[in-house]
């Protein structure tokens, strides 16, 4: 299908894209690398009157590191993430997810930024800014603010984002010694959505696991945080007895629910053998 | 109010300045206005990959970017690196094989596969098939495309 017709403005400076979002409310919409919001458009799930391109805004982009932390501007294709170097070492979570996101062709288009900003709960990006306590930088007419990704997204394609502001960038700490991450996913196809995914993160301290924050994508209307699971692991050595008994409490902070690709109980399912997978994978890693 | 958008950009090294309505997208603007009818249309919403293009040395899928986004930028479509004799080897590897049955899809398999034997020389055939994986196929069941692929980077590969 064609989508409706609407205007288009590619704003030079955000001071320029904050005077269109402003003129045109919730008339327009931002548009990044569009491989999300494109297809909406196809399928007329909206019809905005106008799209800011905000792909000429050089202060969404770039990959740098300081002393402390790994900052992703948001207009950085996953292509970029998946080959940066500092990202590699600085957060290697993010390079074991990005192999899940659909297909090179759209991961040449499709950005960091607009992955988070857009909020598919299936997504594997914002699953791991909580699992890596990013903080997001928020860009809007009153100022710049930073919010942390655990208070981020609000829920089905919800984040924080009031209207008119602009996500910028992410902050991530830079990967402490002693901390290792996990990534998997069960999707039907290679590249698409996940019916169930697995970030991990945490501190590996002579055997024994600290600071783990597992944390869901696929399974509700945002990312979760399996904090009984990850309660009952805390400062224990992995070991299949353990894990057993962590993947039997996920029923208490997953409350999946089903949808087309798989039921509720398969959800939990799978979740359990993600747990297993990327503990078992973590632990061994050196 | 007139809405369309004046863009400039080179298409298989011409260039081409014209005008275009804002939601056309760069691969009914490839095809009705610059009448490269070989990239072409399947899902209209990025999921099929019929439409892959190259944009400024990338693929991309050409459903999934705006005419109006290409402004500036360099296009490359199977017309061009056909005729340019880019892809002789893979295009030969596909005849070969049969690899293509109504060949809708071909188009977009050959420029996913070029983009792949230029990052990977030599890849698996996983590795192949996960590359293509968003590139459908509802012919031939993707074994021979694979095959063609895999003839294609050892043809290319050193001792052959």
């Amino acid at each position: 299908m064609k989508p409706a017709p609407f205007d288009y403005a590619k704003p030079a400076t955000l001071e320029e894209a904050f005077g269109l979002l402003e003129d045109h409310g919730e008339d327009a919409r931002v548009l990044a690398g569009g491989q999300s919001l494109l297809p909406a458009l196809y399928m007329r799930l909206s019809a905005p009157a106008i799209l800011v391109d905000i792909s000429a805004l050089d202060a969404l982009r770039g990959i740098s590191i300081d002393n402390e932390t790994l900052r992703i501007g948001a207009l950085t294709s996953h292509t970029e993430l998946q080959a940066s170097e500092d990202v590699a070492r600085a957060a290697p979570l993010l390079v074991q997810a990005v192999a899940h996101i659909a297909h090179p062709a759209i991961r040449n288009r499709g950005t960091f930024g607009g992955s988070l900003a857009h909020a598919d709960p299936a997504a594997e990006l914002p699953a791991c800014m909580v699992a890596l306590d990013a903080r997001l930088e928020i860009a809007g007419p009153t100022g710049p603010r930073k919010v942390a990704a655990a208070d981020f997204f609000h829920g089905l394609y919800e984040t924080d984002l009031a209207p008119g502001e602009i996500l910028t960038a992410a902050e991530i700490p830079l990967l402490q010694k002693g901390f290792r991450s996990g990534f998997a996913e069960f999707a039907r196809r290679t590249g698409d959505f996940a019916m169930a995914a697995l970030a991990a993160h945490g501190r590996f301290d002579g055997g024994r696991v600290r600071d783990l924050r597992l944390v869901y994508a696929g399974v509700d209307i945002r990312p979760v945080r399996a904090l009984s699971a990850e309660q009952i692991i805390e400062g224990e050595a992995v070991a299949a007895e353990l894990v057993a008994k962590a993947r039997a409490r996920l029923g208490d902070d997953l409350k999946p629910t089903g949808d087309l690709h798989a039921s509720a109980a398969m959800k939990l399912q799978l979740s359990g053998v993600l747990l297993e997978r990327v503990l078992s994978e973590m632990a061994g890693a050196r | 109010m007139d809405p369309s958008r004046e863009i400039s950009l080179t298409v298989n090294g011409e260039r081409i300045t014209t005008r275009v309505e804002p939601r056309t997208s760069l691969v009914d603007f490839l095809r009705e206005d610059a009448g490269l009818t070989g990239s072409h249309v399947g899902c209209e919403h990025g999921v099929c990959g019929a439409c892959t293009v190259r944009l400024n040395g990338m693929i991309v899928r050409g459903c999934l970017t705006l005419a109006v986004q290409a402004d500036g930028a360099e296009v490359w479509t199977i017309e061009g690196v056909s005729d340019s004799g880019e892809i002789a080897a893979l295009q030969e590897a596909f005849l070969k094989r049969n690899a293509l049955q109504c060949g809708y899809c071909t188009p977009a398999m050959l420029l996913t596969a070029a983009a792949l034997l230029k990052e990977n020389p030599a890849p698996t055939r996983p590795e192949i098939r996960e590359y293509l994986s968003g590139n459908y196929c509802r012919c031939t069941g993707y074994q021979a495309i694979v095959d063609a692929v895999q003839a294609a980077s050892q043809a290319k590969g050193p001792g052959s």
